[in-house]
């Protein structure tokens, strides 16, 4: 469970704002919930490693947006999402709700994975262009012999 | 000293007012919008970020418009707007070994495992400038190869480690010092150091880092690997039990090898600088790997030249622009009274001065 949960959640808080207003806006039937914590910004300080493996030490912060709420049905969802959009947050804490009940495997078809592969076809995108930068340098012999 | 002054108000509102008329520029010239700076600007973006410690390009790009794009102003509006967000806790490390790369580069091995991966560099421009981009604006399109890159592509650094060739970077659990929690207290710990580098203004980074390769406290820097691309933010959220990942930001990381001849403490191997920052800024991620190792000098057991470089409160205490332009600028705020007192005891010497010496004049 909170294995899946864990990849849902990365999911909607990674994808575009806009992506997850547009399929959530056609979800039927979004229950009635209340809202335990309103989507609140803030920051997170992101760590580094010494030499990319090593010890941690602070980066820098990135804004970050949380919501809390409990559908009527009772399940509390979460969001956390990078940015300042309250809407995404919101959104990710009520899809969070909905997926802890019956009605996940529909909403992992309608959106989870449609996201995953926004995110995949984005991700291969840039890939295949960094890919056709790729060189062979060659050295070249001095003929100092 | 400065010492609060009253009145002003109505020409303080016209300046701001001019000032924002300022800033709008010709009215027959389309307004430029968020979007457009953060899309068209987006490495002025990216040193905003980095320098303003925050990641956020829609408010970067903002800082950017308001500050008419005088970058450490923007920097400013960055911080200032920083200091007012509650904070939801830290991250865990990024992972850079896993980034998916746009760029990778080794200047120490022609056949790195991985590639070399230039990206979207100006790396052999001629640095021409482009009329064709003023007349009629180009748009490029990008190649795309059959085969994605891989997101796995291993440290260079790794390599070297594996034959105990390089100097190891220990993993601990300890908890990093934050700048932004605790005051600069010295001698800092390496965590502080590269905080405050990643932080620090690109142009006094990259000033110190040159002084090493001109020689003073000169340490023999390669560029064993340059790394830019996107990585994974990841942190535990409590109320879950477990981590997610949050989102993902932009990174540029350069490790350098440098030479290193052994010392009363260490044994010959190859030594590391680190440099990691926010957004793509690949001078300053050099720069800053070359100012780490410059300050590595007392753990290496290496002598202290008495360089800037290695005098870690000369450089720590100077490298952040807002704290420089703060101090800086305060002077051109009114100081009349601190100033009166002067201009009183400078005419006391002179009447002093007067009773002992002839007028000027008399002396020709």
């Amino acid at each position: 469970m909170s294995k899946q949960r864990k990849e849902w959640l990365s999911t909607l808080a990674k994808a575009k704002a806009m992506d997850v207003a547009r399929l959530f806006a056609g979800i039927r039937h979004v229950p009635e919930y209340e809202t335990l914590r309103v989507p609140e910004i803030g920051g997170v300080m992101v760590r580094g490693r010494m030499g990319g493996i090593g010890d941690a030490f602070n980066l820098g912060e990135v804004t970050v947006t949380r919501c809390s709420v409990q559908l009527e049905t009772g399940e509390v969802g979460h969001g956390c999402v990078q940015g300042r959009n309250r809407g995404h947050a919101e959104q990710v804490a009520v899809l969070d709700a909905m997926l802890q009940g019956d009605r996940k495997g529909d909403l992992t078809k309608t959106v989870i994975v449609p996201l995953m592969e926004i995110a995949l076809a984005e991700k291969e995108t840039r890939a295949k262009k960094a890919a056709a930068t790729k060189v062979d340098f060659f050295t070249l012999a001095r003929g100092e012999d | 000293m400065y010492v609060a002054v009253k009145g002003g108000e109505k020409a303080i509102e016209n300046a701001h007012l001019w000032l924002a008329e300022e800033r709008r520029g010709d009215p027959a010239v389309p307004e430029l919008g968020i979007g457009q700076i953060s899309e068209q600007l987006a490495l002025a973006v990216n040193r905003v970020m980095a320098e303003g410690s925050l990641f956020d390009p829609e408010l970067a790009a903002l800082a950017i418009k308001q500050s008419r794009g005088d970058l450490i102003e923007a920097v400013f509006l960055i911080r200032a707007y920083r200091t007012t967000l509650p904070r939801f806790g830290a991250s865990l490390p990024i992972e850079t070994g896993q980034m998916s790369c746009v760029r990778r580069i080794s200047a120490t091995f022609k056949d790195a495992p991985g590639g070399q991966v230039l990206g979207p560099t100006f790396d052999y421009t001629h640095r021409l400038l482009d009329f064709k981009l003023a007349a009629d604006g180009f748009v490029g399109e990008a190649e795309q190869s059959e085969t994605p890159l891989s997101d796995d592509i291993p440290h260079i650094a790794g390599y070297l480690n594996s034959e105990g060739l390089i100097q190891d970077e220990p993993e601990t659990d300890v908890e990093p010092g934050d700048l932004t929690r605790e005051p600069l207290e010295l001698p800092a710990s390496r965590d502080i150091r590269l905080q405050s580098l990643a932080r620090g203004d690109e142009g006094f980074v990259l000033g110190m880092a040159y002084s090493t390769q001109r020689g003073y406290a000169r340490n023999h820097a390669f560029v064993g690997e340059l790394r830019i691309g996107r990585v994974a933010v990841e942190m535990d959220i409590p109320e879950l039990g477990f981590s997610i990942e949050i989102g993902e930001i932009e990174v540029t990381e350069c490790e350098t090898v440098n030479q290193f001849r052994g010392s009363k403490v260490e044994p010959p191997q190859f030594t590391r600088g680190y440099g990691l920052v926010m957004g793509q800024s690949e001078r300053k991620s050099i720069a800053m790997a070359l100012v780490d190792r410059a300050l590595r000098w007392r753990e290496l057991g290496e002598d202290y030249l008495g360089a800037p470089v290695q005098d870690e409160e000369f450089v720590l205490h100077h490298a952040d622009s807002i704290q420089a332009t703060g101090f800086l600028e305060h002077i051109k705020l009114p100081h009349y009274v601190d100033f009166q007192s002067e201009l009183e005891l400078v005419r006391k010497l002179r009447r002093e001065a007067g009773r002992n010496h002839r007028p000027r004049e008399a002396a020709v």
